[in-house]
């Protein structure tokens, strides 16, 4: 049997489908812990990131930020917080924010910073004050590099809000983890299959945002070089 | 914090973190392996690229977890079901490295090279792969660290690595085990990445230090607009 | 001049002037792009097809095929079975025998298949719960007579238990004292006007279990309104029940959180946990009467009590398996 079957059969059965531990549940949960989670790392993040870039100045921070953060073990963050402060809301959102804020502001930094100087000299001869040549110019033209960390932050997000099953967590991550303590394979696969697709909505959901939120001018720049 | 738990565990401390070197490791070496290749060849022939990325874009944004179950049913509960999921990973971050390495080198040098006579492999060994091995070698540390971090996910399929300390310290309620997980993998990590920085300033005595310089390395955005920021 | 070298001088000669490649700059990328989305649909339908091919493994891929070697003691993934699997390993490394480890291998579900197959030789089980979960679902044998009586009689031929203990740890519905007050509780039978209000939590495995939510359906017909699952009996649990995030929680009755947060544990008049004594199980082939010997003299000595200290030592003082193991093999004059 290979893994396709597996996750198929168990997908196709409808009663998977109703109920609290349903497939529509999890998803809505596993959206939910996700989205929250990557909304508060943008608050903290994106201002930060771009106060960091235009002011040209922590480069070294920045630098160390963009490795160190790739060293920190998920689960074992994840279940620290849970040992440290229980069954609690916290113990995953605590992570899943710390995991997600480094993408956003290092790639906010290097957006908001590449912006050409010429860009922002030709502003304020048009006599654009500071606030609106950040606003207007600066935040735009970086767009590109900030929708990317966005993305790149969900990316982890969402694999590590599967993770989060371990601590008792719902969304689609219980039905790997109650899979595997019950030894209920298919469970396991049908619960892989349906995170896997899940993560590759979420990266399509970020080529629309990028759509929407980019300028034109930068996308077509973008696809040309 | 009960510092008596380390002398007292010293050993599998040391067990453990040979573990996980060894499933972040292999990882990141046999991505470079097949990266380097296929780079190569993407660059040579450049309506490779595009498939490639998109289809490493794609692996790349699967949770790892998913990918080790995919595994289970050919390669078991054991060592290769995460060191696979783990170099595809690994190459989806050195693809890129090693396009952009490559085509990074200013198209002055590549002529003096040929009007010296050199044959395009030996161009290619001699003047544009070590010209690129900066960025290379950032792509790598990128995908070194990452896998240590990634191999302690392991655990949660039986796969032996300091993920242990984090589902024993879990079971116990015994914060000290899990502080010492947690500080072994960002060591172990970090110090692969010290040496990876060591290696790059040995094979590229020409390139002068500068930590702005070194972001822009890191942080490249490839050709379709993409960052190596993962 | 060698015509390679021609050519690309006039391939040079022509970027330099920006002929060629500016106007078909347009052109290429289309075609790359065409060209790229075709390889692209290739290599998903590869990899696709792939992921279809089957192997000729067993059924069950979490089940490893079996391997057989030395004394293999393995345990459970809970702190107290780990120490008991240690004491174990210790008494036996004292008799000269020589012992391979596999400790925290997962939920009975996971490690049951491995000592049928002789690829785990011996582990400490609690007879009741083996025999409910992996032997006879709808055992209703309750005391330690009548569960190791059923248990020789239908454990798989390859496998047999050795002298139960005195010493129980069994798994229960456990509340905080506030809702036993609140809803008059002594006995799991009480919970039955209110559990369609109460959440229930539990390992995850803990949903599937005859002697688990299965089981307090079918004996004491009750039908709570949420199972929340949550860790092995572990500080997940315990989290969950103190702060109310769920009313009720199978707990291990030697847990010494349940003293210290004061805990009650409802009786089980039904007897849907059946005694759970500790009890050596082993792979017939894997054993010899030195390796019995040893492993029932160390359930000679094993007592509820007894076991509740060793709990306490590595529960709350956070001391070593290895320490605690050999410290009490030493006072029980087994070392």
């Amino acid at each position: 049997m290979s893994f396709l079957s597996f996750a198929w059969n168990w997908l196709r059965a409808a009663h998977q489908w109703q109920g609290s531990d349903g497939i529509p549940v999890r998803i809505l949960e596993h959206l939910g812990y996700s989205g929250l989670s990557l909304l508060i790392a943008a608050l903290i993040a994106l201002p930060l990131g771009v106060a960091i870039g235009h002011s040209g100045r922590g480069a070294f921070l920045v630098v160390n930020l963009a490795n160190a953060w790739r060293s920190i073990p998920t689960l074992g963050l994840l279940v620290l917080m849970a040992v440290l402060l229980g069954f609690s809301a916290l113990s995953w959102l605590i992570p899943l924010v710390v995991l997600a804020i480094p993408p956003i502001l290092v790639n906010a930094y290097e957006g908001v910073l590449g912006v050409d100087r010429d860009l922002k000299d030709a502003a304020r001869g048009m006599g654009m004050t500071p606030w609106q040549i950040l606003l207007k110019v600066e935040v735009p033209v970086a767009s590109p590099l900030i929708v990317l960390g966005l993305r790149t932050a969900a990316i982890f997000v969402v694999a590590t809000a599967t993770i989060a099953a371990e601590i008792g967590l719902g969304g689609l991550g219980r039905y790997i983890i109650d899979g595997l303590a019950s030894q209920i394979y298919p469970e396991v696969a049908g619960g892989a299959a349906l995170v896997a697709l899940l993560a590759l909505a979420v990266q399509v959901a970020f080529v629309l945002i990028r759509r929407v939120v980019v300028p034109v001018g930068l996308r077509m720049r973008a696809r040309s070089s | 914090m009960i510092w008596s738990y380390i002398p007292a565990n010293a050993a599998l401390i040391r067990q453990l973190t040979i573990e996980n070197a060894v499933l972040g490791i292999v990882p990141a070496v046999l991505g470079l392996i097949i990266a380097v290749p296929v780079g190569i060849a993407c660059v040579r022939w450049g309506w490779l690229y595009p498939p490639v990325l998109s289809s490493t874009s794609v692996l790349y944004a699967l949770p790892s977890l998913a990918l080790f179950i995919v595994l289970i049913p050919y390669t078991g509960l054991t060592d290769t079901t995460v060191i696979i999921p783990l170099t595809l990973f690994s190459l989806c971050v050195l693809v890129p490295n090693v396009v952009d390495g490559l085509r990074s080198v200013p198209e002055p040098v590549r002529q003096a090279a040929t009007a010296m006579g050199f044959g395009a492999l030996r161009r290619l060994v001699q003047v544009e792969l070590p010209l690129a091995i900066p960025v290379i070698i950032a792509g790598l540390r990128v995908a070194t660290v990452s896998s240590i971090s990634l191999a302690s996910v392991g655990q949660l399929i039986g796969v032996s690595s300091l993920g242990y300390l984090f589902i024993d310290g879990l079971q116990r309620d015994f914060p000290t085990e899990l502080y010492v997980g947690f500080v072994m993998v960002i060591i172990l990590a970090l110090a692969a990445d010290l040496v990876l920085v060591l290696a790059r300033r040995l094979l590229t005595p020409w390139q002068r230090r500068d930590a702005r310089a070194e972001l822009r390395v890191s942080v490249r955005p490839g050709t379709l607009g993409e960052g190596v920021v993962r | 001049m060698p015509r390679v070298t021609q050519r690309r001088i006039a391939r040079t000669r022509i970027t330099q002037h920006g002929i060629a490649p500016s106007r078909t700059k347009h052109f290429r990328s289309r075609l790359l792009l065409t060209r790229g989305a075709v390889l692209g649909v290739t290599l998903a339908t590869g990899l696709t097809l792939a992921a279809c091919g089957s192997t000729s493994k067993s059924s069950n891929p979490l089940k490893p095929a079996g391997a057989k070697g030395s004394v293999v003691v393995g345990s459970a993934n809970f702190p107290e079975d780990e120490l008991l699997a240690q004491i174990y390993t210790d008494a036996l490394q004292a008799k000269g025998v020589k012992v391979t480890t596999k400790f925290n291998i997962g939920a009975r579900e996971a490690y049951y298949p491995q000592i049928v197959s002789g690829t785990i030789t011996i582990l400490p089980e609690y007879n009741g719960a083996l025999l409910t979960t992996s032997v006879d679902k709808n055992s209703t044998a309750a005391s330690t007579d009548q569960v190791n009586a059923e248990l020789r009689a239908k454990l798989p031929p390859s496998l047999e238990i050795l002298n139960s203990s005195s010493a129980q740890d069994k798994d229960s519905v456990t509340v905080t004292s506030a809702t036993a007050s609140k809803y008059h509780l002594t006995a799991i039978s009480d919970l039955a006007p209110n559990a369609k209000k109460l959440v229930i939590g539990g390992p995850p495995e803990f949903r599937t279990r005859a002697d688990g939510l299965v089981g307090l359906k079918k004996i004491y017909g009750l039908t709570f309104s949420k199972f929340q699952p949550l860790d092995e009996a572990g500080p997940i649990t315990v989290s969950a029940l103190k702060t109310g995030r769920v009313q009720a929680a199978d707990l291990f009755t030697t847990d010494p959180s349940i003293l210290i947060n004061h805990f009650v544990v409802l009786q089980d008049p039904k007897h849907l946990f059946a005694a759970q004594n500790v009890t050596p199980l082993v792979y017939k082939k894997g054993v010899n009467s030195t390796i019995i010997g040893t492993l029932n003299a160390i359930s000679a000595k094993l007592t509820t009590e007894g076991l509740l200290q060793l709990d306490k030592l590595i529960g709350v003082n956070k001391e070593n398996y290895t320490t605690v193991a050999k410290n009490w093999l030493t006072q029980n004059g087994l070392s």
